[in-house]
């Protein structure tokens, strides 16, 4: 197979777009530095569609090390669309941290992190991504060198992601000592007959311990809310987006490519995995009074429901997986734009410091409510025909696990709807009202409609969706 | 293609929402009018479509379908049977009346018309689409709105406003996830039955699910319709809720939201699910009467004008439930009118109630007392809603509850003579309630009360001529939601045990 190069396009443009912000971090004058957003979006968009603009192409690299398929491509669409508009939004924050040279490579890195997990076809690419997306978010958690709780974030960070890594990486090497093979297709055909060691099996549960922990999945999600809380703001919406969708990407890989054959080894494992999350994220997230913990507490939740299209171990589950990772974007990305936009004229990220805010800032209140109801699957919201893919994809043969979820996104209403209560009912403490600059409304804006038009008319998405999937089954 | 008629009645109140959003804050007569214009183009749409509906061809009439979602065959349908017409021009009857009713709103009028207006055509959304997934998309859009609406602009007496608010929402939310649950499983079970998927309730209907699978998924969705119908035991929320509810709100929810529980019932549950409706028809009638009997003596314990009024709606869907459960053409005829003519009576209540409270801030049957001599106008319209309430024959309501009563007694017996001692109790809390309120001594402190005027008018005139218009030409109302019932009834036969069969023919 001749080596084309033009199939690592994207990546190319993102290492290159990483150091060029890095080189001119340090060479331009401090003052000129808020250039650097604009850059940095332009190059994302730039990488962006180069993904749309290779939709069709399909490929493989160093003998099935790095495959590029609608499946991969799909995934770096979405932590792109993720990045772009966290960077587009966020840029105040940014700028007030006075650390945009760093801050802007290593978010780009983090990007190129996610887009080789996408593309990783074997264990040693898989790693190498993860890894790269890993570090460069310890850094960006503990960016905020004022702030204590940012600097404890980080730390927390550094030890539990350590520990998971080396959970995933014994898990790798089980899996590896007992299939012969470091290729994720091929352990597939090893695997095909349907039994294995128990060595295996114990690998496979170390992988999705380890793999558990970049989801935030119960029970291993306890660093989530504390990290969430800490890290800059738009770091923690890009942490919830970005490495959550990578990490679902290399999980359905894994599990799905390379141990469907002896699937019923890990799918209640996965399905017990999935319920738990889904009733202790709602429920811890209930008494929570910090918006950024609230919204870390529901994004484990979201987790759990992201799982159940693991569970169905079919291509209508890996579909659902996908329809929900990308309108998840949307409804993250126009929540936490907004905490930013609020937390930059209150300086707070109580919830009852919302108060008012319905007659503060319209704009914001409404953004906020239906990105919340989009996650909670309210219809007409996108988050709605998500949960319709991914329940439809399990209801057969687990129908409890349908039913339990259904119930549980019901209950997080009942938290979202807490926040409404403030930001509608009570008066503001104080009358000013919140200005959003032009491009905080265009994400906001962007998020929203997007939100809406995915719930109302899924057709198209779902379509993409569907090819991307089947390309998935075709190595 | 036609003019979509049915999208333009949807889109009207939408567009006007659209319009208010971006009026000014201050110019609160503006957003009232640009609401009373949206809802009137939905009012006079749902008029001509009702009465250029062709009831001698009876089915689906002035169709619109795109298709919508291919992998899941979901089809932008709307269209119209004698089964929706009736909830349609109900919907907008009481979406017009209910702009009027809340034209003195204290504050934040721009917010507060366009969640009315968006709530409006929510529930208007459910009645006219023939496709499944549609109708999902409506039927919780509008749970939202009237959350936020009770928080802002309720009113807090026996609970606060915000318990009220959030009790309705998850009780609602809560049997809607039984409800998703068992309509993802249909859906699924049904493309794995024919191959292709297809969401309308038509071809729905037209699968041949075992009769096991009905059974469990007829009980999720009785869960889910019958805690939107305020079903006992799921009612609680239902006097709370209205209590707490803004006035607009209480005659939206109470007149048309609650009816989308018995429409779902009979639309999709009974007519997809026939086997299913057969089997648990007897624990539908008993839950219809131990509602209709609870909550009639609910509302006899009550002192605030709108727990009663409330405990009386539920009281009132029991009798629907009770016409389900009959699963015959008579019964069911009997309980598409019975919603159609306690919509109206219970918005005209609501109304008037709401304007009572406006003026004498309080709602407590004790404090008030001789208002008709005060407010001989509201008098009427407050003594049309309770004589309607109790089924008296010249009314809209008195020829549904009969008919029920027919139904009903042909497969129950014994049941239904329960429910029709209901009615008795139902008239001894309404005209106590009534008495209390309007008649006896003038209290000098309401002397300087205003009676209605101006377009405070407007609900009692529109409501009461539907009242009595109803009453007095029964046939208008029954023609069309036969012509409705009758095909969604014709596979219900094989289903029932046989015996019921000789005597239930009329």
């Amino acid at each position: 197979m001749p080596f084309d190069i033009s199939l690592l396009t994207v990546e190319i443009i993102l290492a290159a777009l990483g150091l060029a912000i890095l080189v001119m971090g340090l060479i331009i004058p401090s003052n000129t530095k808020r250039g650097l957003g604009p850059i940095t979006v332009i190059g994302l968009i730039a990488a962006l569609a180069s993904a749309i603009a290779t939709w069709n192409v399909q490929g493989s690299l160093f003998e099935g090390m790095f495959l590029v398929d609608q499946y991969a491509t799909f995934f770096k669409i979405t932590c792109l669309s993720a990045a772009v508009l966290v960077t587009f939004g966020c840029m105040k924050y940014v700028d007030q941290m006075k650390a945009q040279g760093e801050y802007y490579s290593i978010l780009v890195f983090s990007v190129l992190g996610m887009s080789v997990m996408a593309s990783a076809g074997d264990f040693i690419t898989l790693f190498i991504g993860l890894e790269l997306m890993t570090i460069a978010f310890i850094i960006l958690v503990a960016l905020n060198k004022r702030s204590a709780k940012s600097a404890e974030a980080g730390i927390k960070y550094v030890i539990l992601a350590s520990i998971s890594s080396a959970a995933l990486l014994y898990g790798l090497s089980l899996v590896y000592g007992m299939s012969g093979t470091i290729m994720i297709y091929d352990v597939a055909r090893m695997v095909v007959g349907g039994s294995v060691s128990p060595l295996f099996v114990f690998g496979l549960v170390l992988l999705v311990a380890g793999l558990g922990f970049k989801i935030s999945t119960v029970p291993f999600h306890m660093w989530s809310p504390d990290v969430y809380e800490g890290a800059p703001t738009p770091v923690t919406a890009f942490l919830a987006v970005g490495s959550k969708a990578a990490s679902f990407a290399i999980l359905l890989r894994l599990f799905m490519g390379g141990f469907i054959g002896v699937a019923e080894t890990w799918v209640l494992l996965v399905a017990i995995l999935a319920a738990m999350s889904m009733v202790i994220g709602n429920l811890l997230a209930i008494p929570q009074t910090n918006i950024k913990r609230m919204l870390a507490y529901s994004s484990i939740a979201q987790a759990g429901y992201i799982l159940v299209g693991l569970v169905a171990a079919t291509e209508a589950g890996v579909k659902g997986v996908m329809f929900y990772s990308f309108l998840y974007v949307f409804a993250t990305m126009g929540a936490f734009v907004v905490v930013t936009a609020v937390y930059d004229k209150v300086k707070s990220d109580e919830i009852a410091d919302y108060a008012g805010l319905a007659q503060r800032a319209p704009l914001l209140a409404v953004v906020l409510t239906i990105s919340m109801l989009s996650m909670a699957g309210i219809p007409p919201l996108a988050g709605f025909a998500g949960k319709l893919y991914l329940f439809k994809a399990i209801i057969a043969d687990y129908f409890w696990l349908a039913l339990l979820g259904l119930i549980m996104s019901m209950i997080s209403v009942y938290y979202y709807l807490r926040v409404c209560l403030v930001m509608y009912r009570d008066e503001p403490i104080d009358n000013t009202p919140i200005k959003t600059s032009g491009n905080v409304t265009v994400v906001l804006v962007v998020a929203m409609i997007a939100t809406i038009i995915l719930g109302i008319y899924p057709g198209p998405l779902s379509e993409v969706t569907n090819t991307a999937a089947s390309t998935f089954f075709l190595h | 293609m036609s003019f979509p008629l049915l999208t333009a009645c949807l889109l009207a109140p939408l567009l006007a929402a659209l319009i208010i959003i971006f009026l000014p804050k201050d110019e609160s007569k503006l957003h009232k009018i640009v609401a009373v214009i949206g809802t009137f183009v939905s009012l006079a749409i749902s008029l001509y479509v009702f009465f250029a509906y062709d009831k001698s061809i009876g089915g689906i009439q002035f169709v619109e379908r795109i298709n919508w979602i291919k992998d899941l065959g979901v089809t932008y349908y709307m269209g119209v049977d004698g089964l929706s017409l009736p909830m349609l021009l109900l919907t907008n009857l009481i979406g017009f009346t209910a702009v009027f009713a809340s034209w003195n709103i204290p504050n934040r009028t721009k917010e507060f018309f366009i969640l009315l207006l968006v709530l409006i055509a929510g529930v208007m959304g459910t009645f006219i689409t023939q496709d499944l997934f549609i109708f999902l998309l409506f039927y919780e859009v509008v749970v939202i709105p009237i959350y936020i609406m009770v928080i802002i602009w309720g009113s807090s007496k026996r609970v606060t406003k915000e318990y009220a608010g959030m009790k309705l929402t998850i009780y609602l939310l809560i049997g809607s996830a039984f409800l998703l649950a068992a309509v993802i499983a249909t859906f699924v079970k049904a493309t794995q039955i024919t191959g292709t998927p297809d969401m309308s309730f038509q071809a729905l209907a037209q699968v041949n699910f075992p009769e096991q699978f009905q059974i469990w998924m007829f009980l999720l969705m009785l869960i889910g319709f019958g805690s939107l119908l305020s079903m006992f035991p799921f009612h609680s929320w239902s006097p709370d809720g209205y209590a707490g509810a803004p006035t607009a709100v209480s005659m939206i929810h109470a007149g048309v939201l609650k009816k989308i529980g018995g429409y779902g019932l009979i639309r999709f549950a009974v007519y997809v699910m026939p086997a299913g409706a057969a089997y648990w028809s007897p624990l539908i009638a008993v839950l219809g009467v131990a509602g209709c009997a609870y909550a009639a003596m609910g509302a006899l314990a009550q002192k605030d004008l709108k727990y009663i009024v409330g405990y009386s709606s539920v009281s009132h869907m029991g009798y629907v439930l009770l016409g389900v459960a009959a699963l015959s053409v008579v019964g069911v005829n009997g309980a598409v009118a019975n919603m159609f003519a306690h919509g109206v009576m219970a918005a005209l209540f609501f109304s008037m109630i709401g304007f009572i409270y406006e003026r004498t801030h309080t709602r407590n049957v004790s404090d008030l007392g001789g208002l008709a001599r005060q407010m001989p106008k509201l008098a009427v319209g407050f003594m049309m809603a309770a004589m309607a309430s109790l089924g008296l024959p010249g009314l809209v309501s008195f020829i549904p509850e009969f008919t029920i009563f027919v139904g009903s007694f042909e497969r129950f017996g014994l049941l239904a003579v329960v429910a029709i001692a209901g009615i008795i109790i139902t008239a001894l809390y309404v005209l106590r309630a009534g008495a209390n309120t309007l008649f006896g001594t003038p209290r000098e402190k309401y002397n300087h009360l205003k009676d209605l005027k101006g377009v405070e008018m407007v609900p009692l005139v529109v409501l009461g001529a539907v009242l009595v218009i109803g009453g007095l030409m029964p046939s208008l109302l029954f023609d069309m939601v036969d012509s409705g019932v009758a095909p969604i009834m014709s596979h219900i036969n094989e289903y029932l045990p046989t015996a019921v069969q000789i005597g239930g023919k009329y």
